[in-house]
């Protein structure tokens, strides 16, 4: 093997790659060839580093240097600097991953990774996605191999049992009683599939995981075939993530030559192989029946359950259905032992859960964290507080399944059960921050507008309830709201969600719900006062220019795009309300802070 | 079905045979060979659809179905320069809207409509998933982040020219 005594590791996550990395790995191949480094410098295209809002990111090892929002101008001095002359280009670094005197801090001292603990994401911005050896490396299919040579299906089933592991889909329902469901489950063919319809906006976990280590995903459906008795798996990706779809067929492809997938693996009798199949835009797919339906080619429809999916899933066959996620923890339980899993976590949450961190805060990104850790941990000391020191408000998480935390609740320790009694719920891991300037009923009425969109249309609750709701949103938003509006909303709320056909339309009213209970009185200022305290809902909305504070410069005047603004140059100006559309565009502009809305 | 329409796109169909020949013995055939013929013809027209209900032996009522249920399915034919505005929470809340509102004044275009060039397609689109560069639009596999209504005209102006 050839010795490289420098790694540069580049993101290639999504994140990064729409940032440039791309670019910046051409200009870092063309750089070490112009310096004659290429036999001595390695360079590595990685999964997401998870601290997306920094990137694109590089890190140079040995001396673990972390460059971040790297620019293509920025590589030869990265290159002639650091990699021949072996001096760190300091002010290119990521600001908190040095210390005060110069000296590199090492990841896990760095505010965002130290009180992270990645499992699902571990090979995530360690290895080349691309090259199976790398995995290989990384005790990658020795677990596929445990289980093949020294274990039974049975064996492997109670193992998954024992680790405590729930589905990371966001349901969180026991992984190993699922495996035992379509174990027993009587049937001449049965199927392993995967859910990798990632579609809450805002996630993006799964894609993280399958950009970033496809293979764990394939070792640990190749592992549950073993354990349920299926030789074929389907991975059902959405079609918006082209680098997954293509790291995916890359893996297969390696999997597949080196006899890691296809007919008597090990040497053994078992044979699996995986199929790709791509979805085309339904957010319902991401349900699991609609998913099955939408492999076997039909429209994304769920259908009413039993019978589950582990007795009559995809072609009618016994199906076993996880997430990504879920699968990214199997192949280190099988290594580690169920007991070194149940050590991380809270009672009845075992593992850690990863949460794509979103909107006000400091560090966008992704990270993994043990379950019961806090939402205040989570927030402040990993994702770095809240930007312009500003107020936290509430946190939503589960997106339009879920439901917002207000502060009160930033102390509790996130697991399954404790979300689910705050009025939220882990869904798949999206953790959106609001700040005072977010307004409750607009995040209502967004989510919603989103559910709505995305029904699928079968069963009347979700088609025609959610609609009404968003209806009845939509006016009070409006300021057309009428006393009554918001008891008419948790009546609808709770009748929809006892009565729709699946997960979408059963939780569609969860982030109406949850901010009724935790900010009724903004509603109500809504509907009672026609005012929106946040400033966000434009109807609602007034701009005036305080008297006292303008000094009658006229700049306002000049970037008022429909002219409602008047008056006389040095003495105050006056906004004409019929006129003004509140673009806002004269409030950034006024140099004295003299314009406001209310 | 309309034989100039079969005449002019005669390669085209010979690729979609080939497609439909590689899939129609897998299991759920149907929605890999949808793919790729939009792919090949760029989007899903009834001649295309009637295709392959005959090719697959089902009825195209089931095709029309599956191609109307999924967003990414088009029956319109689509501009050659796609651009897609992120709608998704991230970068909603950092103004996409007014960005939306850039493009279909610069384009002249609704959401979801094609210039009559057929050179740009505008939709307002799910989540991308580049949420730390919100707002974000993507233009076929470019994508532009962290951007303010008035970067429109100059992006725009770039595929103009092309």
């Amino acid at each position: 093997m050839e010795f490289y005594r420098s790694h540069v590791l580049i993101c290639g996550g999504t994140g990064c790659h729409s940032s440039g990395s791309s670019d910046i790995r051409e200009v870092f191949q063309t750089e070490l060839k112009k310096n004659h480094l290429e036999n001595e410098v390695l360079l590595v295209q990685t999964g997401c580093f998870g601290l997306c809002e920094v990137g694109p990111v590089v890190i140079v090892y040995p001396e673990g240097a972390f460059y971040s929002r790297i620019t293509k101008e920025d590589v030869p001095r990265i290159v002639s600097e650091h990699l021949l002359k072996g001096r760190i280009v300091t002010d290119l670094l990521y600001h908190d991953s040095i210390h005060e005197d110069d000296a590199i801090k090492s990841l896990d001292e760095v505010n965002f990774y130290k009180k992270q603990k990645r499992l699902a994401l571990r090979n995530c911005g360690v290895i080349d996605p691309e090259k199976i050896e790398e995995y290989i490396a990384f005790d990658g299919y020795k677990a596929l191999g445990k289980v093949l040579t020294e274990m039974t299906p049975e064996e492997t089933i109670e193992l998954i049992k024992a680790s405590g592991l729930r589905g990371r889909g966001g349901a969180g329902f026991p992984t190993g009683l699922k495996w035992d469901f379509t174990a027993k489950a009587k049937g001449d063919k049965k199927y392993v599939c995967c859910n990798a319809d990632e579609g809450d906006p805002g996630a993006f976990m799964d894609r993280s995981v399958l950009e970033g280590d496809p293979h764990c995903v394939l070792e640990a459906m190749a592992i549950a075939g073993y354990a349920v008795g299926a030789d074929q798996g389907y991975i059902y990706v959405r079609a918006e993530y082209p680098i997954a779809v293509k790291r995916l067929t890359i893996a297969i492809a390696q999997a597949r030559q080196m006899g890691l997938l296809g007919k008597n693996i090990f040497g053994t009798n078992f044979s699996f192989d995986i199929e790709l199949r791509l979805g085309a835009g339904a957010f319902v797919c991401g349900e699991e029946t609609a998913l099955l339906a939408s492999i076997e080619g039909k429209r994304g429809e769920p259908r009413p359950r039993p019978s589950l999916p582990a007795v009559k899933g995809v072609f009618g066959k016994p199906t076993l259905l996880n997430n990504v996620e879920t699968y990214a923890n199997i192949p280190q339980i099988i290594l580690n032992g169920p007991e070194w899993f149940r050590s991380i976590g809270t009672e009845k949450s075992k593992g850690t859960k990863v949460f794509a961190l979103g909107r006000k805060i400091v560090n966008t990104g992704l990270v993994e964290v043990p379950m019961g850790t806090t939402l205040r941990e989570i927030i402040y000391e990993i994702g770095g507080g809240i930007p312009g020191g500003k107020e936290f408000k509430a946190a939503q998480t589960g997106g339009p399944s879920g439901g917002c935390i207000p502060a009160e609740h930033l102390d509790t320790p996130i697991d399954y059960d404790s979300l689910s009694e705050i009025g939220s719920m882990m869904g798949s891991g999206g953790l959106i921050v609001m700040d005072n300037d977010n307004c409750m009923v607009d995040i209502a009425r967004f989510f919603l507008d989103f559910t709505v969109d995305e029904s699928c249309g079968k069963c009347p609750p979700c088609r025609i309830g959610t609609k009404r709701m968003l209806e009845i949103l939509d006016r009070i938003t409006k300021g057309q709201g009428e006393e009554g509006d918001i008891e008419k909303l948790e009546t609808l709320g709770k009748n929809i969600k006892a009565s729709a056909l699946c997960g979408l339309g059963q939780t569609a009213p969860n982030p109406i719900l949850s901010t009724i209970r935790y900010f009724r009185e903004e509603y109500e200022a809504h509907i009672r006062d026609k005012k929106c305290p946040a400033g966000v809902c434009q109807a609602l909305l007034q701009i005036v220019i305080q008297a006292d504070l303008c000094r009658g410069c006229g700049l306002c005047v000049k970037v008022c795009p429909t002219v409602a603004i008047s008056g006389e140059r040095k003495s105050p100006y006056v906004i004409d309300q019929n006129k003004c559309i509140k673009c806002g565009a004269c409030l950034e502009k006024c140099p004295f802070k003299a314009i406001v809305k209310g | 079905m309309s034989t100039s329409i079969l005449q002019k796109d005669r390669e085209k169909f010979t690729e979609l045979q080939k497609v439909i020949d590689e899939y129609k013995d897998k299991e759920g055939p149907l929605m890999p060979i949808m793919h790729k013929a939009q792919e090949i013809f760029g989007y899903l027209p009834m001649e295309v659809q009637e295709y392959i209900a005959n090719a697959l032996d089902i009825p195209v009522s089931d095709i029309y179905g599956v191609a109307t249920f999924y967003s990414q399915f088009t029956l319109k034919p689509k501009g050659k320069y796609s651009i897609g505005v992120c709608m998704g929470t991230a970068c909603y809340v950092k103004g996409a809207q007014a960005i939306l509102d850039e493009l279909c004044k610069e384009l002249n275009l609704k959401p979801g409509d094609t210039s009559d060039d057929l050179n740009f397609t505008l939709e307002a689109t799910r989540c991308l998933g580049a949420c730390g560069l919100a707002p974000v639009i993507m233009i076929n596999d470019d994508v532009y982040g962290r951007l303010v209504p008035s970067d429109i005209k100059r992006i725009i102006d770039k595929y103009r020219n092309k």
